[in-house]
Formats: structure tokens, C-alpha cells, sequence
């Protein structure tokens, strides 16, 4: 599993789901060869549906199917499964207290070389607005795979951000992740909570602050919403909190971590994410660079924080 | 119960919810008055007891708004009683101006924003579809909402998954909030543009209950494509005064509406034998 891209743990969960639960549908608009759920088609028969190029109709037929009784699992590009299609995710489907799984994937800089139009730093900002709903965003074939487990089982909107393609190992499938968080290292001076790509970059920036005599925990806080509010808190008192993700430093983790903070344990906080920026062409690593979501960014904040 | 004595029934309830409330949508739900009653006296098998039955027919109230004929026909089906009813808009209510299917008994999907209920019915006819179910369902569409995109996805989407047993029905009441379609955004021949969309499609009188029963009936003989019926309707249906105000989307009736309002109840009244008490 460790060694799967994003895209197969996608199908190879939703068909472990649909082999045993009739009621479970995959949707796409157009974009299957890109997540490569071909396989999905050939298993899933016509519970496998591609609505063509139209995110408003898949996101109402969703709905729809749910009215019957299905529990559908809804994929398209984030910008498309978010900003495109809100008014429908946020109506048909929240509003309307329908049970459907989102997948938005080529979260922020993964969108690459799609560019600006394609690269969302705005889709958890839109989706944390939905009353009542379930965001997450999972930086581990383990962890995706238990977060679509769990919200197979589970009822309401969900929404899962992830990169479609290979993700860096960090955990083996032994870990409980019903709280929302999993601490992946320990520290005492202060706390960095990251999630999706830039959990990497803050293990980093703690191992590079180690090396200098600062001990700092890290956290992948990787449920959005609900956010574990006895892991922020308990940060809070610890020490400063840098928060780092793949997103507008508005509406993300970041701002959910600092209206927690703000609301029970006022402390000094910096959010390391996209500022007053739209999207742009490159690769991971050069939009890392100009997007400040570095390892060293995250060290440099956290240090000055402590000074 | 002879449909158009229904149909009158749900006008008069219509109009005392609306007149109740003191403003609201007349015209667009005047004009989809002998639909509902086509539906509700003669085609959908459903009823207050199987209201969660997965073998029912589904009715989706596209254009949202006309949500008060809706509910007259429900509260005449027994769904509840009256003093529900005209809770309509109030504070705290489980009848809100837009259907909401988690609120209200019978309404089978919460719409308001134009162009989603299309596309969830397009879901329940194919979830129903994948069940190989043999129920039918219903979307009435305003001719207005048909400005929406979202309509055309979801009728390219009906069309491709050939689902026969939806009968989505056009209420082609030829105005919509501004005014005249054809003056906001011509719509040109919705029959025209729905066959070219995959769809079988007629034009009927969406006055005439006999009409829309005869078409529903001989969409259900059509297999391997979806039916759109395109219905001949006037906004503000059945009533004079609002068959004739201008603007008669939503209305706040000024004391000579008032008077007319009460006067076309009064009217109806007798027609359909109620004590007003």
C-alpha cells in the first residue's frame, strides 16, 4: 500500500468498498484517465458513471443517487470539485443533507504544470463554510485509504483533498486516526501542524531546528473539520504554534488552528501558506520556493517565534 | 376525485397560503396548479403512508419557487394537516418558501437554487435506474430556469444514460422575474431544443388536466430516451388578476390586489363547495 500512488489507493478502496456494499458509486467528470480509475469502470459496471465535462450535473446527480439510497464517491480536480461547482456541493448536497464523498485532487502547487487556472489554494476556505460537513486532507496511502473507509461508514458531506500521485510513507497502516491528528514527532518548545505535502517540509524544518537545540513537536492535522480542538489547545500551552499548508493562509488549517488558539489559549502563532497569490506554472519544488513553503520557512518562523 | 375539481382545490389553498402570508410567488405557482393535480390525482403512486417507500414515484420541484402549490397539493393528500400549511414562511417553520425534503413530509428533494433539482432528479432516475426499479420520476422545470447551465448538463446527462423514466415538465409560462423570456434571454422553441438534446418532446396545454394526463401517459410508452413535455401555460393560471398583472412573479399586492385576491378565493370557494367559515 505504501508504495501506491494516491490514485491507486483511490481504486482500490472504492472497489474493496463497492465488493461489498451494492450501495457504493463512482463518479467522474472527464477526468478518469487522469486518476486512472479505468479499473473502476471494468468492476463497477454501470455503478462506475462518467457524466462528461460538468461538475454542477455531477455533483446534482450525486445528490440524486443519494436521495435513492447511494452512497456516492464524487471525484474531479479540486478547483472543479470546490470553486466550480459550490452552489451544487453546497445546495444539493450539504444543504439537502445528502451522504456523499468528495475527492478533490491536485491540491495547490500539485497542480503543476496545469497553471493557475487549476491550482487551488481556495478549496478548503470554501468547503470549511459548509455547515456540518467532514474535510480532510490526507497525506499517506494509509491514511486515505482510512479516511474513505471511514467515510463510507460515516454520514454527511465529505470532503477529501489529496495529491493524485505517489506520496511519501509515513505511517503502516497500524495507526489510529479517529482523532484527527497523529503526532509524528515530540517536542517541548512549540508545535508545528501541518498537512498534506507540507507534513514532509515541517518534519524537516523540526530535524533542521534540532540541529540547532530547538525541540519542537509535530502534528499532521490532517481533519480540517471537524478540527480536534484538544490538540490545538494543548499545543497552545506548549509553546507557539507555525501552522504550514498547501493553501491560502486564509480559510485553511492555518486560520482553523488560529480561531481555536484565539478562542481559549491566546498564544503566538505564524501561518506558513499562500499569500495574495493565484497559481502559476512549475514544478513541486520551484513553486515550493516561491510560494515560501519550504522547510526553512517553516524553521525560520518557528524561530522567531521562540526569540 | 374529478382532476380539475383537485386542481381547483389546490388554486384556492394556493392562493389562501399566499394570501395568508400577504405576498409570495402567485404567478409561477398558479401556473403549475392542473400539473400537480395531473400528478398527484393520477399519476404518482404515492401517499402520506409510503412516503419513504423506495418504490415510489419522485416528484422534484425544480422551480423551487412554487413551492406553495406544492404544498396545497400535499396538505390535500393528507401529508399534514392545515394549520401546517399555513405556517408557510413563518418563523421557525418546516414549510419554507423553497421545498426542503428534510423539513417537509412528501417533498422528495430540498431545490430553490434554478437548475439543481434537475440534475438530482437525473440522480434518482438513475439510481433508480441502476436498481432496475420501475417507478417514474417527475422534475418540473420553469421556463425561466432554463437560462441556468446547469439544466443542459443535466439533460445531456439524462439523455446519454437514457433514462426513460424520467418526465421532466417544462412549465412554459413565458414569463420569468424581469418579464417576458423572450424579451430576457429568447428561449426560442423548447421542443426543438430538447429533441435536439436527445429528448422526446411535445408541446400540450398545461391548462387542460386531460391534456397533461394523455401526454404523461403516452411519455410512459416511450422507451430509450428521457420525455420533456413542454407545457402551454400562462403565469398567474386560472386567476384573472394575476393572469393579467405584469409583474406577477412575486407579488405584495397593493389594497386593489388585496380585494381581488379575496374575490378570486371567495370565488373559488363556492366552486369547490369549502365553508370558509
Amino acid at each position: 500500500m505504501k508504495d501506491l500512488e494516491m490514485r491507486q489507493v483511490y481504486t482500490k478502496t472504492i472497489l474493496a468498498l463497492a465488493e461489498k456494499d451494492q450501495r457504493v458509486v463512482a463518479l467522474e467528470a472527464d477526468l478518469a484517465s487522469s486518476m486512472g480509475t479505468s479499473k473502476l469502470k471494468e468492476q463497477l459496471g454501470k455503478r462506475y458513471i462518467n457524466v462528461g465535462i460538468m461538475e454542477a450535473e455531477e455533483m446534482g446527480a450525486a445528490a440524486g443517487l443519494a436521495v435513492t439510497g447511494f452512497i456516492p464517491f464524487i471525484h474531479t480536480f479540486a478547483p472543479f470539485a470546490t470553486r466550480r461547482s459550490f452552489d451544487q456541493v453546497f445546495l444539493s448536497l450539504g444543504y439537502a443533507q445528502n451522504h456523499a464523498v468528495i475527492v478533490g485532487t491536485d491540491p495547490g502547487v500539485t497542480a503543476e504544470m496545469n497553471g493557475g487556472t487549476h491550482m487551488p489554494f481556495e478549496d478548503l476556505a470554501l468547503m470549511r463554510v459548509i455547515p456540518n460537513n467532514h474535510i480532510y486532507e490526507v497525506s499517506d496511502p494509509y491514511q486515505f485509504k482510512a479516511m474513505l473507509e471511514y467515510a463510507h461508514t460515516a454520514e454527511g458531506l465529505f470532503y477529501i483533498r489529496t495529491i493524485r500521485k505517489q506520496a511519501k510513507p509515513l505511517y503502516n497502516g497500524k495507526e489510529d486516526f479517529s482523532k484527527g491528528y497523529y503526532k509524528l514527532k515530540e517536542g517541548t518548545q512549540g508545535t508545528i501542524f501541518a498537512s498534506g505535502i507540507m507534513v514532509e517540509e515541517a518534519l524537516q524544518a523540526a530535524d533542521d531546528l534540532e540541529k540547532q537545540g530547538i525541540s519542537v513537536q509535530v502534528i499532521d492535522l490532517f481533519r480540517i473539520k471537524p478540527m480536534n480542538e484538544d490538540i490545538v489547545i494543548e499545543a497552545a500551552k506548549l509553546g507557539p504554534i507555525v501552522t504550514a499548508e498547501n493553501h491560502n493562509v486564509i480559510g485553511g488549517l492555518g486560520s482553523a488552528v488560529a480561531e481555536i488558539v484565539a478562542e481559549n489559549h491566546p498564544v503566538k502563532m505564524k501561518r506558513i501558506g499562500i499569500k495574495e497569490q493565484f497559481g502559476q506554472v512549475g514544478k513541486i519544488a520551484f513553486l515550493k520556493e516561491i510560494y515560501r513553503l519550504k522547510a526553512i520557512d517553516i524553521s525560520k518562523a518557528m524561530m522567531n517565534l521562540l526569540d | 376525485m374529478d382532476t380539475q375539481k383537485f386542481a381547483d382545490q389546490i388554486r384556492y389553498y394556493t392562493m389562501r397560503e399566499l394570501d395568508n402570508l400577504g405576498f409570495g410567488h402567485f404567478g409561477g405557482s398558479l401556473s403549475i396548479v392542473e400539473t400537480l393535480a395531473v400528478l398527484y390525482e393520477k399519476v404518482l403512486n404515492v401517499s402520506p403512508e409510503r412516503k419513504d417507500d423506495p418504490d415510489r414515484d419522485y416528484l422534484v420541484l425544480s422551480k423551487g419557487h412554487a413551492g406553495p402549490a406544492l404544498y396545497a397539493t400535499l396538505f390535500l393528500k393528507g401529508y399534514f394537516d392545515e394549520a401546517f400549511l399555513f405556517s408557510l414562511n413563518q418563523n421557525g417553520t418546516n414549510l419554507p418558501s423553497h421545498p426542503d425534503r428534510i423539513k417537509t413530509p412528501g417533498v422528495d428533494m430540498t431545490t430553490g437554487s434554478l437548475g439543481q433539482g434537475i440534475s438530482a432528479a437525473t440522480g434518482i432516475a438513475k439510481g433508480n435506474q441502476l436498481l432496475s426499479k420501475e417507478n417514474y420520476t417527475f422534475a418540473i422545470v420553469g421556463d425561466g430556469e432554463l437560462n441556468e447551465g446547469q439544466c443542459w448538463e443535466a439533460f445531456q446527462f439524462a439523455a446519454h444514460q437514457k433514462l426513460d423514466h424520467l418526465i421532466v415538465l417544462i412549465d412554459d409560462n413565458k414569463k420569468q422575474l424581469d418579464g417576458y423570456t423572450t424579451d430576457i434571454c429568447d428561449p426560442f422553441d423548447f421542443v426543438e431544443k430538447m429533441r435536439a438534446f436527445g429528448f422526446s418532446s411535445w408541446r400540450v396545454d398545461g391548462s387542460d388536466v386531460d391534456a397533461i394526463e394523455a401526454a404523461i401517459v403516452q411519455a410512459k410508452q416511450l422507451k430509450g430516451k428521457p420525455t420533456a413535455i413542454v407545457l402551454e401555460t400562462v403565469k398567474g393560471q386560472g386567476i384573472p388578476y394575476f393572469e393579467t398583472l405584469v409583474d406577477n412573479h412575486h407579488v405584495r399586492p397593493d389594497e386593489a390586489g388585496q380585494k381581488a385576491i379575496k374575490e378570486a378565493i371567495a370565488k373559488l370557494a363556492k366552486k369547490i363547495e369549502v365553508n370558509q367559515g
